[in-house]
């Protein structure tokens, strides 16, 4: 192979990508293959797995034993209960753009229901002509749609947004609340058409069968735009942490507005400001204003290779930085990294497919010198929004604001290779 | 009977409208009847649409605190775990003496009930369909009343003789209001997404 053939095109390292693609260094050379003597059966140097049965399947497929240790976990620094959890995904580990269902983020605020689908229905009232309710069975009729779109809770990230310091926390820790996965249901539209809201109807309070009874009040634009009742996810039925036997979908839109278990709409003219957008989902600005209905989730991204808490196994070398961007207002249109801590930047190559309100995923191959760097992405969408710094998004919250946090992600790389969360 | 093959023209628009079926409604629900939606209109509006009729006092909802609240909220609305009740919203007070430890244990009590929440109709409303979280909805409207009373006299917002109703309930201001401002319906966003 031929180091020299390498273009550099960012200071740190970072690398050309069409120039390490053709410069051999990707290509692995195959081992040479031992020659057997006549008299032994081929198992004896192979492995047990080679020389055994394997077992039958199960009805439902798990992961492997060796990946078990690939698991949610609960928030840190959360006051959590059993009725009210904050589980994390561990986005480090998920390379594409989906999020296993198992591993998908859960925050629940009053446990997770038992629903019997059988007895449940969805009624649409209020400011309609025709009040209506759909059984499991009729709705599962509807025609669907089956687009691929992220989830993020309003309060991810929170711990960059209000510690004075950066936490020595994981990538899963500081941002799993986020997932990718496709869904399928029915548009809301058509629901909505069939009751036939009336004059006056400008908001839907969406409401969830759980013990808490969650509500948001959703503008009614959105739901006649491209927000449907998810039946399904990832090719399955949801799971009841996930909503099951439906949960309302606003794509781009912060988690806790996706109302899960959800078995009523009401139409009206105003927002109920139920406890949650009255409390938790507000944000404080920085001259005390209290901000509410601010549902969208804004452009994001994080390097989840490497990122917190990781040692990087060897001290320089080449190491491909990739990570996941978002954003809750259409496509991802670049995403660029830094290796020096912001003073310059590379444009990284952004995997397909890139898909409006869904996760992207980049990445950018980097030959480390061994030198401590602080490496960071900043994601732009086809709107041109930017990620802000940290600083340019503390200014525009009071300092124990927490909801909507997207400032750009440091991760700090010492020279023994530990990667660190880092304020730039 | 509604024929459930029935189709409809609608007006299209919105994202799905390249979808095939844009133009039908589908028809395949079932009429909602007055008596079935009654019990699930739980929902009460900041215009007081939907308050229940009986009351409740301060006093009656100390005692009940004491019993069914005190051991998530605290004494005084403020130790949590569960989320802070009372005082203003923002990081502990100075002369907590805990407040370190608060901050960094509980960093979600730093926004209070009585310091954001702008209608006190949303107090009634999430206690009783919510509350206490180990048994939502056991609280009767009278409760649901007192309980919203002590929470606001926590929070020095009502005298401790106020007997709240539905009527009285529609006199109390939240702090939180007058600091309110709305991101939704936001032109700048609309402007800043059109393609």
């Amino acid at each position: 192979m031929n180091k020299k053939s390498l273009v550099s095109i960012g200071k740190g390292g970072l690398l050309d990508r069409r120039s390490f693609l053709l410069s051999g260094l990707a290509i692995t050379a195959a081992a040479p293959l031992s020659s057997l003597a006549s008299e032994k059966n081929i198992a004896s140097d192979l492995p047990i797995w080679m020389k055994t049965p394997g077992a039958s399947p199960s009805e439902y497929g798990q992961p492997a034993k060796y990946e078990n240790h690939i698991k949610r976990h609960k928030a840190p620094d959360t006051p959590q209960t059993q009725l009210f959890s904050v589980w994390h995904s561990p986005i480090e580990n998920q390379p594409g753009i989906i999020t296993p269902n198992g591993l998908h983020f859960t925050v629940n605020h009053n446990g997770v229901p038992n629903i019997d689908p059988a007895q449940h229905e969805l009624k649409i009232h209020g400011l309609v002509n025709n009040p209506i309710k759909f059984s499991m069975q009729s709705l599962l009729r509807y025609p669907m749609v089956s687009p691929i779109h992220f989830l993020e809770c309003a309060g991810n990230t929170a711990p960059n947004a209000v510690s004075l310091t950066a936490l020595d926390q994981s990538c899963q820790e500081l941002s799993g609340q986020v997932s990718g996965a496709q869904y399928s249901g029915v548009p809301l539209k058509y629901l909505l058409q069939e009751a036939g809201v009336t004059a006056g109807g400008k908001w839907v309070i969406a409401e969830g069968a759980d013990g808490g009874s969650h509500a948001r009040s959703i503008p009614l634009e959105k739901l006649m735009d491209d927000a449907f009742i998810a039946l399904y996810q990832n090719g399955e039925r949801l799971r009841p942490e996930q909503g099951y036997p439906m949960r309302l979908f606003v794509p781009g839109w912060e988690g806790n507005a996706n109302v899960k278990w959800l078995h009523r709409l009401e139409v009206t003219d105003q927002p109920a400001f139920t406890k949650d957008e009255s409390g938790l989902y507000s944000d404080i600005l920085s001259d005390g204003k209290i901000q509410r209905f601010s549902f969208h989730m804004d452009v994001k991204s994080v390097i989840t290779q490497p990122s917190g808490k990781m040692m990087l196994p060897e001290q320089k070398g080449f190491y491909e930085i990739a990570g996941l961007a978002w954003s809750g207002y259409g496509k991802i249109k670049m995403v660029e990294v830094s290796v020096d801590g912001g003073d310059s930047w590379v444009q990284a190559h952004l995997h397909g497919p890139v898909l409006s309100k869904a996760l992207t995923r980049f990445s950018i191959p980097w030959q480390w010198d061994g030198k401590e760097r602080v490496i960071m992405s900043r994601a732009t969408d086809e709107h041109g929004r930017v990620q802000p710094t940290r600083s340019v998004w503390r200014d525009k919250y009071a300092s124990y604001s927490f909801n909507h946090y997207n400032a750009i992600q440091a991760w700090s790389v010492s020279s023994s290779g530990r990667v660190e969360n880092y304020y730039a | 009977m509604r024929s459930w093959l029935a189709l409809v023209l609608l007006l299209s628009s919105g994202a799905f409208s390249n979808s095939l079926y844009d133009n039908l409604t589908i028809q395949l629900a079932t009429p909602l009847l007055e008596k079935e939606i009654k019990p699930f209109e739980i929902t009460i509006f900041p215009n007081g649409k939907n308050l229940p009729t009986g009351q409740g006092s301060v006093l009656q909802g100390k005692t009940l605190y004491k019993n069914q609240c005190l051991m998530c909220h605290g004494e005084q609305g403020i130790e949590g775990p569960a989320a802070r009740l009372a005082g203003s919203d923002g990081w502990f007070s100075f002369f907590d003496p805990l407040r370190v430890l608060r901050i960094d244990k509980y960093p979600i009590l730093l926004i209070s009930v009585g310091g954001l929440w702008p209608h006190a109709t949303s107090i009634f409303d999430y206690i009783r369909r919510a509350m206490p979280h180990y048994a939502p909805k056991s609280l009767s409207d009278n409760d649901s009343y007192a309980l919203t009373a002590y929470v606001l006299y926590l929070n020095e917002i009502i005298d401790k003789d106020v007997v709240l109703d539905k009527n009285t309930i529609m006199q109390v201001t939240m702090p939180g209001l007058e600091r309110s401002v709305l991101a939704w319906p936001d032109d700048i966003i609309k402007e800043q997404t059109k393609n």
